[in-house]
């Protein structure tokens, strides 16, 4: 489990948290959404010790991990979205990698690279940034780390890759692992990602599963935009508006949707949710 | 699959589930993929596969065989038409008649076309 308790972090001069607190329960597949410089991709850095919270914890497994012992880091492996290009080949990388990894698994890194169409023979140097990426993504989940941060992990994939980063991702997530994708391309991970985390400057806005969502909320899809809709938007062929749900009638949860509701709904939401 | 309908995921799968029932694709007694199979195959989370499953089985439509999986029940047809045919009376029908009403279709020009 990963807990985040009353963490303050900033930047020199420009504070980015201030008294958050969150967990990461294991065995699910988190969605961390929230708008440009909110500290998306600084929680993941805390998370994976690579920067250390002025005030509060971040504990995984019970150990702060910029202590960077070890038996921490090899539980944790995270794709930066503005990643370095390793030397050499995939293949190459990995064996490199799988001495600070005791669960890496390079039979099955081969497979996963035949399943995302890459050739770990090749060197990192020639291949696109979709290539590398996809490298990168077959290293991360060979390595069978208990967290996985991916910031941005679908940026520069194309669309065939974009299906099979899902059915991978899918594929190698169980109860014994915690998945944590950042994203603004909420559409490449609509139904992967469960439950939703939304960060605002300061605060978690909302942490709730699809079905808590959908619970509270009710996404209608209609010809008029409801006159007491929390949000609605004009969505091709009519508006989609949502509104409380008292009634728990089910509707099916646009994440972008949501997003926005949220932004627009700050107080009301955590009220609702709270 | 295409998720494109304005329905809860989970449903859209049972959806898929009762259309190969229905076609007979699906028989009594066939194994299902596992949760985890068909959350691969459909790129989807899990925890959604398993709401399906939850709510096929709560409607006796499927059943579990606990450590094997999940499996067709004897009368799954029968519920299935039962329930489709409910959902399309009172949810689906009713947009029918709406857009009837709209391009001023009346009720025997709209029976010429259905017994084409």
């Amino acid at each position: 489990m990963i807990e985040i308790k009353n963490l303050d972090f900033g930047y020199k001069k420009q504070p980015v948290f201030n008294n958050i607190s969150l967990n990461f329960e294991q065995g699910n597949i988190y969605g961390l959404l929230g708008e440009n410089g909110v500290g998306k991709t600084t929680l993941l850095k805390l998370i994976s010790g690579l920067q250390k919270p002025t005030a509060g914890e971040c504990l995984v497994d019970e150990v702060a991990p910029f202590n960077r012992w070890p038996e921490t880091l090899q539980k944790i492996y995270f794709i930066s979205e503005d990643f370095a290009i390793p030397e050499g080949t995939p293949i190459n990388n990995i064996k490199g990698l799988a001495p600070f990894y005791p669960n890496c698994n390079i039979a099955q890194f081969k497979e996963l690279c035949e399943e995302m169409e890459v050739n770990p023979e090749r060197k990192f140097g020639e291949m696109s940034f979709g290539q590398q990426k996809k490298c990168l993504i077959a290293t991360a989940l060979a390595l069978n780390t208990d967290y996985l941060l991916l910031d941005e992990p679908t940026n520069g994939l194309d669309i065939p890759s974009k299906t099979l980063f899902r059915q991978v991702i899918a594929k190698h997530a169980n109860e014994n692992r915690t998945i944590i994708i950042s994203t603004h391309q909420v559409k490449d991970v609509e139904n992967l990602i469960d439950p939703i985390i939304i960060l605002n400057h300061d605060e978690v806005l909302l942490k709730a599963t699809f079905r808590e969502i959908a619970e509270k909320l009710y996404f209608d899809y209609g010809t008029d935009a409801l006159p007491d809709a929390l949000y609605s938007e004009m969505i091709p062929g009519g508006y989609v508006s949502v509104i409380r749900n008292p009634e728990r009638f089910d509707s099916k949860i646009s994440i972008e949707v949501l997003f926005n509701t949220v932004m627009k709904n700050k107080e009301t939401i955590k009220q609702l949710f709270g | 699959m295409e998720f494109n309908a304005h329905k809860p995921i989970y449903l859209q799968i049972c959806d898929q589930l009762y259309g190969q029932i229905l076609s007979g694709e699906l028989k009594a007694d066939d194994r299902l993929l596992s949760v985890r199979e068909l959350g691969i195959e459909l790129g989807v989370n899990p925890n959604t596969i398993m709401r399906s499953y939850e709510t096929m089985t709560a409607a006796n439509i499927i059943y579990n065989k606990r450590g094997i999986g999940y499996f067709v029940s004897e009368n799954a047809k029968n519920l299935v038409l039962n329930e489709m045919k409910n959902e399309f009376i009172n949810a689906e029908l009713p947009q029918v008649i709406k857009k009837m009403r709209l391009l001023e279709i009346t009720p025997e020009e709209f029976l010429q076309y259905a017994k084409a």
